[in-house]
């Protein structure tokens, strides 16, 4: 008999009418699927009796992006169910950090993933024809361009998995991959705690604790030091301890150490080096404030920090020097945002890390709800050292009329790119002859990045402009994190300028109008040869005018930053 | 009220204290751009249209999201804030697609919305520029039958986030992804249709520009008209608008109102359409000579017009009244019945009741009540003197601890559910004691999955604790409460340790929360049909009365009792006197002062004897030919026990055996096909008239369109049969002299709506009692008294009674019945809808994935559920939230009608049937060939 295709057509829109008709055989939406849940279970264990905290939703996504390679939707319904969760908040945050994967359930998880830092420094080290290489030889494993990982003066940096690579190669990297390396690099230079005791370390933290050490004198010493948040904003450290601790208690301290700002490594750096340094810093000012808890958000590209840090943090609580606050380490997830203060404190929260409105200030009303203390590692990392030292020896060094010391990170094209222990005020010039060995083999400086890449950009001729808070402002820069990008004649500045809004609308938070399709819209605007200078003009004024926080503000910095020094590259008329 | 000083646009403006500069300016007249903020969602800031410069800030300041400081210098027109705001606009408006979704009235060139409002507002275009680097197009997501998706109309401003989470708490919206990737999603970036979405569309009402619209009301906004009125569902009362366009009604928008605020559930919004069903009656109808009362007709299978003719009214109402009347003559008054229905207005209902007693001339009138709360109003009347609400649903904004008990209020009181949520995510404790574990399970800070039918052990048992822990609150019980001793020494025998084998609850668990009960500030009790739907219903709610005074939870905020109603008139079906043993206001038939007034005020003499409740009268349809009192004539007005009456083949064959029913109703429903003459009646769109809800508010329905063909108004209906029953009536005035009914009935029930007046309903809604102009009403009572002889609560103890059927060898399984969010009721109206059919389109039986397994069953397969009375042909549905050893079947579906294996065993004073329990087995089976 022969197949009458009409028939067919008719069965088959029978059968399709049949299926519309069928009711759902389950409830709405998706449901849990046993096995997902037994083996979330095997990662993040049975909830307490009160149920998960809300606050450890991405500690539980790394539980699983860690063990499979990525966030599988069946873990993330069985996760959102265990937690009592819609599953929809769970995706929500989940597909906020780049370094969750979101996989359908019949998706095979890369085996390893190699991210090749494509900031700035690493870009002029040659990130890209690196990438270019590792993407055509690689073919079974996942290559990624990603934002700065903090390794500006191993430029170009890799990681094969959570190991990190310096001055990576293609060859270098292949052979990593081949073998598997894939755990954090060891850190056998850190100074652990049992040296760090020795050498005298957590007595001032005891004397205060004890109150032997007068908390008022150590707020005078930080006020008169003259000691600023070193995270960016500046804001006096001494200030900040006497505002939070006049609020009322219960108070939390919350420490930054998401150093996302593109070419800033400084943290990582002292991290690497001398972590109980920074834990006591951090315990003087939980005494000194009166915080109970302290949550340290560390950035999730440090992998190598974060071992250590654990490791160290346990061995402090194992042998405290007195009865510790509750301290807890927080991974980051691959957000620069995150390192704005409050979304800092939505990412420890378990959240999108969008940053709030304010008022009302996180000093007031912060982590959970409380008055919060929040620091950058830095601005810890000085504390013990001042106090022992004394205010006036900090506040002895500097040029050209500012006070301090600063870390700077100096990177791009200077013979020795490093962290520099730098008077405040130093100029660029300065810093790179007497700090960095002058400019790289076969380069003169045409320009630099102050402050990253938030801080703008500015040419040669103002390369002796003292470098510090405020002294920048008027040239339309800032210092920022003292992240200082180094160009020389063979690099542009229209390219550094596109790197970096490029980075800004990857790294968006995608709250607010002005960031989100601004930073966008600019980076597109941008990648012309000649540049609209009015529509960019128009961007740059509601971006810095109108945006929710630091990163939308200060996203136009480039933009003005080329239309006023750089005109010439973008084929506008000065 | 502390206030703020500060110049606004240079001028100096005194505001109230904590009021946004937003709002400030809004209250003076000054229009600022806005689009993420709306008014009843929570300022959010993100979209940045409205910022506004304030003097000494660096950056720009939203002005949705910042209040001002004494002395502030905020400018709304400055160049820099203006530039911003326009630049904002421009920016959003350059991503979204030339042809939107959402014209203002029907301009095609102001596609989006909000958004092309403002931009004309503030003469934003886009520049070429701009518009040259459009985003990505997005393909729309048209998978839900009620909503269409086009993200390309999306400008991230999440209010559909808001809506979705933060009123609704359905919690499926949320923004995932970052940057200009920022995108919103159904939970996992699913398709809505395919998604946890209960379809509200809360954030269709919240979105600005289009993006999330109803499919009924796509482009030009332009309607006809708009009507104001009440929802016809569920007894929550939340009040809508209709938008009328081409005389339909094309969507319906929240509105303002005491239970809603402006919330709907799927049904108010997108249910609406079956008014102008193709399945409408429009024309009298009279059974054909010769055709028998066959039960298989039910079935829908058989052309109408081979059982029916066409007829006049005149002939219709003749061929209905001719044969009451005779009946009467020769068998008295009892052989008449008369079922009315919550689902009509509180006039209808007055009238209907009225016209049984004074025409008929007997008290068999009854409606649907009997079927829901008879035993928690059996009970209330006994214990505190009330069959009502003590506090309405939104008291739970009051409340530390709600306990939730026999109630799915997410599927059957959507909305009311909603406020039991918001109030759980401001960190009140929701308790959920049920033998399924419903929605409401994920907001609970306790779940009791206790084994059905054994609501008073558990609740025995926690009131075991409170007595012998002394957490009584004893003042309260010495001033207000009667029979506290024999309550105390009965409960004296019920430890959690004996109940928790009864129950199935861990005695620790029961412990903990009767003390979270006795020990909060404040706690009140909701309970639906799975605690009075059984034998021992009124038990179950004399516990719950018990628990509340013996700790003092009621007569005050956020305390009491509150037994949710199911239909949007039961309350008021009941108050207006639609039930057999009393007259309007629940005044006794057999109490003579009250039998003496109404026989005076409706001039007529009344029978004094209470008259068969609704099951009782489908037994008395039945009885021997020479019982007095058998039932063989029934005018059934919009109800349909053909379907909602337990052990459906007992009632549908009392039904078929009657010598003469009438019905009146909009579609040819199961009873119908059973009647001799159907009278073609009105929806609830197409009349006025108030109704009751479940916080006992009275509110306004008002027409919106004309009823179908000759379809009438019910109270035109009545009233022509009243006067073909020798009535006398005379309502003049608009629509049936629907004001003056109400004017009657309002002198009939003083007490409690004497201070309500037709006019002031018209103004608005208004809770009784309220007895008098002035009287503002009172949503709660029992503040110092209760409504008793005494004035105090009278505490009655209950034994443990098991169900009426157990499962055993041969039915080893047990049923419970109950609706689902889509289909209300007997399903007449909702699967006529095409929403609501199109997402729930069968018929199923939940089990949970275990029994599944074990029985080598599932999901999706059809089985054959038999009970000892019946049996239906189902597919099952995996709900791992119905307990071990149970079947949940809604009874929505005629084709597989679940009250065919109901039992009909009654709880001795509700006279409820158990529609909560009996036992049945399950059968693999193969699909129905047709």
């Amino acid at each position: 008999m022969q197949n009458n295709p009409i028939n067919e057509i008719h069965i088959g829109l029978n059968s399709l009418r049949e299926q519309l008709r069928q009711p759902r055989t389950q409830l709405k939406g998706r449901q849990v699927m046993p096995a997902a849940r037994a083996e979330l279970q095997a990662l993040i264990g049975l909830p307490p009796p009160d149920g998960h905290r809300r606050d450890l939703l991405i500690e539980h996504l790394h539980a699983l992006n860690d063990h499979f390679h990525g966030l599988f939707e069946r873990h993330i319904v069985a996760l959102a169910a265990e937690m009592r969760l819609p599953v929809v908040e769970v995706f929500e945050v989940a597909s906020f950090y780049h370094h969750f994967q979101v996989l359908k359930d019949d998706e095979i998880a890369p085996r390893i993933t190699v991210r090749v830092c494509d900031s700035l420094s690493c870009s002029l080290a040659g990130s890209d024809t690196l990438l270019r290489q590792l993407q055509n030889d690689l073919l079974d494993i996942k290559v990624v361009p990603v934002p700065c990982l903090g390794r500006c003066e191993q430029a170009p940096a890799a990681q094969v998995g959570q190991q990190a690579v310096a001055q990576a190669t293609l060859q270098v990297v292949s052979q990593r991959v081949a073998a598997q390396q894939t755990e954090p690099n060891l850190l056998p230079q850190a100074l652990r705690l049992a040296a760090y005791r020795q050498a005298g370390g957590y007595q001032l933290a005891l004397q205060v604790a004890a109150g032997l050490k007068d908390h008022e004198s150590v707020i005078q010493c930080l006020e008169s030091s003259g000691l600023r948040g070193l995270g960016g904003a500046g804001f006096p450290a001494g200030r900040k301890w006497r505002i939070v601790r006049n609020q009322p208690g219960p108070r939390l301290m919350a420490v930054n150490i998401d150093e996302g700002e593109p070419g800033t490594f400084k943290d990582r750096t002292c991290l690497e080096a001398d972590p109980h340094r920074f834990l006591e810093g951090v315990l003087i000012a939980a005494s000194v404030v009166g915080c109970d808890a302290v949550y340290i958000y560390l950035r999730d590209e440090y992998h190598e920090a974060r071992v250590l840090l654990t490791e160290e943090l346990a061995a402090l609580q194992l042998n405290p020097p007195y009865a510790l606050p509750h301290i807890e380490l927080r991974r980051g997830a691959g957000a620069y945002i995150c390192g704005e203060e409050s979304a800092m404190i939505e990412s420890i929260e378990g959240k999108r890390g969008e940053p709030r409105m304010r008022p009302p200030y996180i000093a007031e009303v912060g982590l959970f709800g409380r008055p919060t203390l929040e620091h950058n590692f830095e601005t810890l990392f000085w504390v013990r050292e001042l106090i022992e030292q004394g205010a006036d020896s900090f506040a002895s060094h500097g040029r050209h009329g500012r006070q301090g010391l600063r870390r700077f990170s100096v990177s791009g094209r200077v013979r020795q790119p490093g962290v520099k222990l730098a008077p405040a005020g130093i100029t660029l010039r300065e810093l790179v002859d007497e700090y960095c060995g002058g400019m790289a083999e076969g380069h003169t400086l045409y320009a630099y990045l102050p402050g990253g890449a938030s801080g703008g950009i500015l040419p040669a001729r103002l390369a002796d402009v003292p470098l510090d808070f405020d002294t920048l402002h008027p040239h339309g820069c800032f210092i920022g994190s003292a992240a200082v990008m180094v160009l020389s004649e063979s690099d542009s500045a229209r390219e550094a300028a596109l790197n970096v809004m490029r980075f800004f609308a990857h790294e968006s938070c995608g709250q607010c109008t002005p960031c989100r399709v601004g930073t966008d819209k600019a980076a597109q605007l941008m990648a012309s040869k000649v540049w609209d200078a009015d529509t960019l003009q128009d961007l740059a004024q509601v971006m810095g005018d109108a945006s929710i926080c630091g990163l939308g503000q200060a996203a136009p910095n480039p933009i003005r930053c080329v239309l006023n020094y750089f005109p010439h590259e973008v084929g506008v008329s000065a | 009220m502390s206030t703020v000083q500060f110049t606004l646009n240079g001028q100096s403006v005194e505001a109230p204290a904590g009021r946004s500069i937003f709002n400030i300016a809004k209250d003076l007249g000054i229009a600022i751009p806005h689009l993420c903020h709306k008014e009843g969602l929570a300022p959010d800031g993100n979209c940045r249209a409205c910022v506004v410069e304030v003097e000494g800030e660096r950056t720009l300041a939203p002005s949705c999201c910042r209040n001002p400081s004494p002395g502030m210098q905020v400018r709304t027109d400055s160049e820099r804030a203006v530039n911003s705001q326009k630049m904002v606009l421009e920016l959003l408006l350059a991503d979204l697609p030339e042809q939107g979704h959402k014209w203002l009235d029907d301009r095609i060139e102001a596609p989006h919305g909000e958004l092309s409002q403002w931009a004309e507002h503030c003469g934003v275009q886009v520049r070429p520029q701009l518009a040259a680097l459009k985003r990505d197009a997005v393909p729309a997501d048209l998978s839900h039958p009620a909503m269409a998706v086009n993200l390309d109309a999306c400008i991230q401003c999440n209010r559909c986030e808001r809506a979705c989470r933060d009123l609704q708490v359905n919690d499926v919206i949320g923004l995932a992804f970052r940057g200009a990737h920022t995108q919103v999603v159904f939970d996992l970036a699913d398709p809505m249709g395919g998604s946890s979405c209960v379809g509200c569309g809360e954030c269709v009402q919240a979105c600005p520009t289009g993006a999330l619209m109803p499919k009924s009301h796509m482009g030009p906004q332009k309607v006809d008209r708009e009507v104001d009125s009440v929802c016809p569902f569920c007894g929550v009362g939340c009040l809508v608008t209709y938008q009328i366009k081409d005389e339909k009604i094309i969507s319906v928008q929240g509105r303002e109102g005491p239970a809603n605020e402006g919330r709907l559930c799927v049904k108010g919004r997108f249910g609406m359409d079956y008014i102008h069903s193709p399945d409408r009656i429009t024309k009298p109808l009279v059974r054909k000579a010769g055709v028998a009362k066959d039960l298989s007709l039910i079935d829908g299978h058989t052309d109408w017009r081979e059982v029916f003719r066409e007829a006049t009214w005149e002939e219709a109402l003749t061929q209905a009244t001719q044969p009451l009347n005779k009946l009467r003559q020769q068998h008295g008054p009892k052989s008449l019945a008369g079922f009315g229905s919550a689902k009509g207005s509180n006039e209808e209902a007055y009238l209907f009741q009225k016209l049984v007693r004074t025409g008929f001339g007997s008290n068999n009138v009854d409606h649907c009540t009997r079927l829901c709360h008879a035993s928690s109003v059996a009970a209330l009347l006994e214990g505190v003197g009330s069959g009502a609400v003590s506090n309405p649903v939104r008291d739970v904004e009051y409340s530390d601890l709600i306990l939730v008990i026999g109630s799915n209020p997410t599927s059957n009181h959507p909305v009311a559910a909603t406020w039991m949520k918001n109030a759980a995510q401001r960190g009140t404790r929701i308790v959920l004691a049920d033998p399924r574990i419903t929605d409401i399970g994920r907001h609970s800070w306790r779940t009791l999955q206790f084994k059905a039918d054994t609501d008073v052990a558990l609740l025995n048992a926690m009131l075991h604790v409170i007595v012998t822990e002394n957490l009584c609150n004893e003042k309260f019980l010495s001033e207000r409460a009667d029979n506290v001793a024999e309550l105390k020494a009965h409960v004296q025998a019920y430890t959690p340790e004996a109940m928790s084998v009864v129950c199935g609850i861990p005695a620790d668990t029961i412990r903990e929360v009767a003390r979270a009960y006795a020990s909060a500030k404040a706690a009140m009790i909701l309970w639906g049909m799975g605690v009075s739907q059984h034998v021992h219903g009124t038990d179950n709610v004399r516990c719950l009365i018990a628990l509340a005074s013996i700790t003092g939870q009621i007569g005050r905020p956020g305390t009491g009792l509150h037994p949710l109603r199911g239909q949007n008139n039961v309350q008021g079906a009941s108050d207006a006197g639609l039930i057999p043993m009393m007259y309007p206001n629940y005044q006794s038939v057999s109490d003579k002062s009250a039998h003496d007034w109404f026989e005076k005020f409706w001039g007529t003499p009344l029978d004094d004897q209470p008259g068969y409740t609704v099951v009782e009268i489908m037994q008395k349809a039945l009885a021997p030919e020479s019982d007095p009192h058998k039932v063989r004539g029934m005018y059934i007005m919009g109800e349909n026990p053909a379907m909602s009456d337990p052990d459906l083949n007992h009632a549908r064959h009392a039904l078929a055996s009657l010598q003469q029913l009438v019905v009146q109703d909009i579609f040819l429903t199961e009873t119908a096909w059973l009647a001799d003459v159907v009278l073609p009646a009105s929806a609830w769109p197409e009349k006025v008239g108030t109704v009751s809800n479940t916080d006992r508010t009275v509110q306004m329905g008002r027409q919106a369109v004309q009823p179908p063909g000759d379809a009438k108004p019910d109270l035109w209906i009545l009233q022509q049969i009243a006067a073909r029953l020798g009535l006398n009536w005379d309502y003049a005035g608009e629509h049936e002299g629907v004001a003056q009914v109400y004017e009657e009935m309002r002198q009939a029930m003083a007490p409690a709506i004497g201070g309500i007046d037709w006019a002031r309903l018209n103004a608005g809604s208004v809770t009784y009692p309220c007895v008098s102009a002035e009287d503002p009403g009172q949503p709660i009572v029992f503040h110092d008294h209760f409504p008793t002889q005494d004035g105090r609560v009278w505490l009655v103890p209950a034994e443990v009674i098991s169900a009426n059927e157990q499962p055993d060898a041969d039915y080893p399984l047990v049923l419970i019945t109950g609706r689902q969010l889509e289909h209300w009721h007997t399903g007449s109206m909702t699967r006529r809808a095409a929403v609501l059919d199109a997402l729930e389109p069968a018929a199923t039986a939940s089990m949970h994935g275990n029994d599944l397994q074990r029985l080598g069953l599932q999901a999706g397969q059809y089985v054959r559920i038999a009970s000892r009375r019946g049996q239906v042909l189902l597919q099952l549905r995996q709900d791992d939230g119905t307990p071990l050893g149970t079947v949940f079947i809604p009874f929505a579906y005629q084709e597989a009608a679940a009250n065919l294996l109901t039992n009909s065993a009654l709880d001795p004073f509700g006279k409820i049937p158990e529609f909560k329990y009996c036992a049945v087995r399950v059968e693999a089976d193969l699909a129905p060939q047709d």
